[in-house]
């Protein structure tokens, strides 16, 4: 059993959760997740580990609210405990020889972005970020990125923020003003990490995607997150989640992720029937 | 009086229609009557050939003895000097190619049913007559993993005075035995008997802890821990390297028998997804391909064929299991090999496959195949299992630099004593050898933790 310490609502889709987790805290490098499942019935599903307090023996993850296990977390509260919880999984995010990176985050994907750009300050390299949410109600972590880079470049689907635009378009005016920016970091969904990679490969920029993946045991045993980079099969919970991003194919990345999509959503719908009929 | 009967006693064979649907185990422990009459056709060699054939040498003609007296408490002592897992070893183990292919009873005739009646005998025997732990050295012993060989290497330890602790990556114990195995051939209550009986035994099993990530082996030795027995299994899914197989539709077995075996997605009331294959191609000759394919059976597929690329007599699945297998409706395509799977909009749709023959040169043994030009052809699938094996977990590889490991991932130990490269760290099981048996898992786990128990008597007179 975890126990949950705090629970925080970002916005009507997103909270942060920390959790007593003294062994994952103790090893937790950025950029590494956990799995979790909430009940005896649950699924696993893999969440990014946003902070870790060694100290206190907490770590925090960030969630959205998109399917029957993280509405399932949802509905527990501070004092709660969810029933497993495991990690640090994954290769840690910890490049180094860097001195001047844009992390690109898309929706909740700013929960692993922000570590890793924070690691990044700390060996040194100047980080810009650009963040990109479908509209300003779903904006997360944003005093976190200011706090970061002052001159954080907050756009939105819509415009709701005043910034209507893709992060690619910042990113291409970035890139183009060319003042010796030798990293990016892409954090987000596929077709965001995709487009970036694009707009990146033109400039022979080394870019960094963090691959999320549909996964079970998070220990290279089921497979289920298996992606092709550079021709070679390789497994997000172990060898990644962090690749080349100008060597994934996201095209059958992307097929991969919505596998059981259909399975997913009658299930979630199942789940939002039960709680019409209480 | 021996038993003439040139065939082994019956056992009960759950009816076809019930296996179609459920995880039921599907073969039944010998009646009282059976067994009897089954443990009368032993001949008690003098020099019995079919301990020979036991990976742990269990004395086999001495339980069955033990069975004809009806004294079968006696007899599950006998078993578990040597076993301590008679009920899944009883279950699982390739008798075939192990003790019942030296029993001389099988010269005339079939050999004498021993996997049946070592498991009648541990089935009979319930948690009342297992040993309390022994009261010995305050030594804690850290074992990594709780398949087959680090339950065993666990019990062995408890049992030589140790307090012995596993650490388990998943949430439930068990290993391969949970997370591989179906119910209908190992059903979980086996499993949690086992495992309940090491509770007694004093062990401990400590859940979701993947070592190598949330501790270090330098973090085991920090915690007061003596020794490190590494049991990591073989948890690396192998694949075929063909075009198509990043495809929805296509798992490894490991993904499949997880889905359904630890996150049981075949039940409605479970959250864990998994699509009901309509035709099913499952790719491999195992126990673990033959595990796949009866349960694509029983989630309901419409067809489900197996795909070996040799003939049938190579395949080095039980022969119980293709049997039953067969009896479900699985169908087979031997000596061919799939080349390609074939989607549409990220879907697997079909699957390009070819004939394969022997290499001239080497015509015994198992030789080199190569595909026979002109043979390809089609088949429309849905779902595509590759069952074609495992290799060696990766994890400690990345983070364990203290220890060395063979290219494949395998860790490389001295073969007698299972020391690994680091000092009083053990390593045996598939970890070591690669995917193997549950009964060679087993006989690692056990030497080891004498080993262990010899490394650290030396260590405290020094």
């Amino acid at each position: 059993m975890f126990k949950i310490i705090e629970k925080e609502e970002l916005n009507s889709k997103v909270s942060r959760m920390r959790f007593e987790a003294p062994y994952i805290s103790k090893n937790y490098l950025p950029g590494q997740f956990v799995i979790l499942r909430v009940d005896e019935k649950g699924e696993r599903i893999p969440l990014t580990v946003f902070n870790a307090n060694k100290s206190l023996g907490t770590i925090d993850v960030i969630y959205q609210k998109v399917g029957l296990t993280t509405m399932k977390l949802d509905e527990k509260s501070s004092g709660d405990t969810i029933l497993d919880l495991v990690g640090p999984l994954g290769k840690p995010s910890l490049v180094s020889g860097f001195s001047k990176a844009i992390v690109v985050s898309g929706g909740v994907g700013s929960a692993m972005a922000c570590p890793i750009a924070k690691h990044l300050v700390s060996i040194g390299s100047k980080v810009e970020i650009i963040a990109g949410f479908r509209s300003k109600d779903l904006i997360i972590l944003e005093d976190y990125m200011k706090a970061i880079d002052n001159d954080l470049e907050l756009v939105t689907d819509d415009g709701s923020n005043g910034k209507k635009g893709l992060v690619t378009d910042i990113l291409l005016k970035k890139l183009s003003s060319n003042i010796g920016y030798d990293l990016v970091m892409a954090v987000g969904p596929i077709p965001m990490m995709k487009a970036v990679c694009e707009v990146t490969k033109a400039y022979g920029i080394k870019t960094i995607v963090s691959m999320t993946s549909i996964m079970i045991d998070g220990t290279g045993m089921c497979g289920g997150c298996r992606l092709t980079v550079g021709n070679e099969v390789k497994f997000a919970c172990i060898d990644g989640p962090d690749f080349d991003g100008h060597l994934v194919d996201f095209k059958e990345a992307q097929v991969r992720c919505v596998a059981f999509s259909e399975e997913e959503s009658l299930s979630k719908a199942k789940y939002c029937n039960l709680f019409k009929d209480v | 009086m021996i038993n003439k009967s040139k065939l082994k006693q019956p056992i009960d064979i759950l009816n076809i229609k019930k296996r179609k649907t459920s995880f039921e185990e599907v073969e039944k422990s010998l009646s009282d009557e059976n067994a009897l009459n089954e443990s009368l056709r032993c001949l008690k060699c003098k020099n019995p050939p079919c301990v020979l054939g036991c990976p742990v040498g269990i004395k086999i003609p001495e339980f069955i003895d033990c069975i004809s007296k009806g004294i079968i408490s006696d007899a599950y002592q006998i078993i578990s000097k040597d076993s301590f897992l008679p009920s899944i070893c009883g279950r699982v183990c390739p008798q075939e190619t192990q003790c019942e292919a030296k029993c001389v009873r099988g010269k005339a005739g079939q050999p004498v049913a021993i996997g049946r009646l070592e498991r009648y005998v541990a089935d009979k025997i319930k948690l009342e007559h297992f040993k309390s732990p022994k009261k010995g050295s305050n030594l804690k012993i850290a074992i990594v993993g709780s398949g087959p060989s680090g339950l065993t290497c666990a019990a062995q330890l408890c049992n030589l005075g140790y307090q012995a602790d596993i650490f388990e990556a998943l949430h439930i114990p068990g290993g391969v035995l949970t997370y591989g195995i179906p119910a209908f051939r190992l059903p979980r209550d086996v499993i949690n008997f086992e495992i309940e009986n090491l509770n007694r035994l004093g062990v401990k099993i400590y859940t979701n802890m993947v070592i190598g990530k949330t501790l270090t082996i330098d973090n085991l030795f920090e915690m007061g821990y003596s020794a490190v027995y590494i049991s990591t299994g073989a948890g690396l899914p192998k694949l075929m390297g063909i075009p198509g197989e990043g495809l929805g539709g296509v798992y490894s077995s490991n993904e499949f028998l997880t889905r359904i075996n630890l996150m049981h997605a075949n039940k409605s009331d479970y959250d864990t997804p998994i699509k009901i294959p309509k035709r099913a191609l499952v790719v491999g000759g195992g126990n673990v391909a033959m595990d796949v394919a009866r349960s694509a059976v029983r989630l309901g597929a419409d067809k489900v064929t197996v795909i070996y690329r040799r003939e049938e007599a190579k395949m080095p699945a039980r022969r119980d299991e293709i049997l039953h297998a067969k009896e479900e409706g699985v169908e087979f395509i031997f000596s061919s090999t799939p080349i390609e799977f074939i989607g549409n909009s990220g879907k697997l749709e079909k699957v390009k496959y070819v004939n394969m023959k022997p290499t001239s040169e080497e015509s015994s043994g198992k030789s080199h195949l190569v595909p026979v030009s002109g043979s390809e052809k089609e088949m429309e699938i849905d779902t595509a299992i590759i069952s074609i094996g495992n290799s060696a977990n990766k994890i400690l590889v990345e983070s364990e630099k203290s220890l060395e490991f063979r290219p494949d991932g395998r860790i490389v130990t001295d073969e007698a004593t299972a020391r690994t490269s680091r000092k009083y760290v053990y390593a045996g099981g598939d970890a070591v050898s690669g995917a193997a048996t549950v009964i060679l898992a087993m006989q690692a786990g056990k030497q080891a933790a004498y080993q262990i128990h010899k490394d650290l008597s030396i260590k405290s007179q020094t």
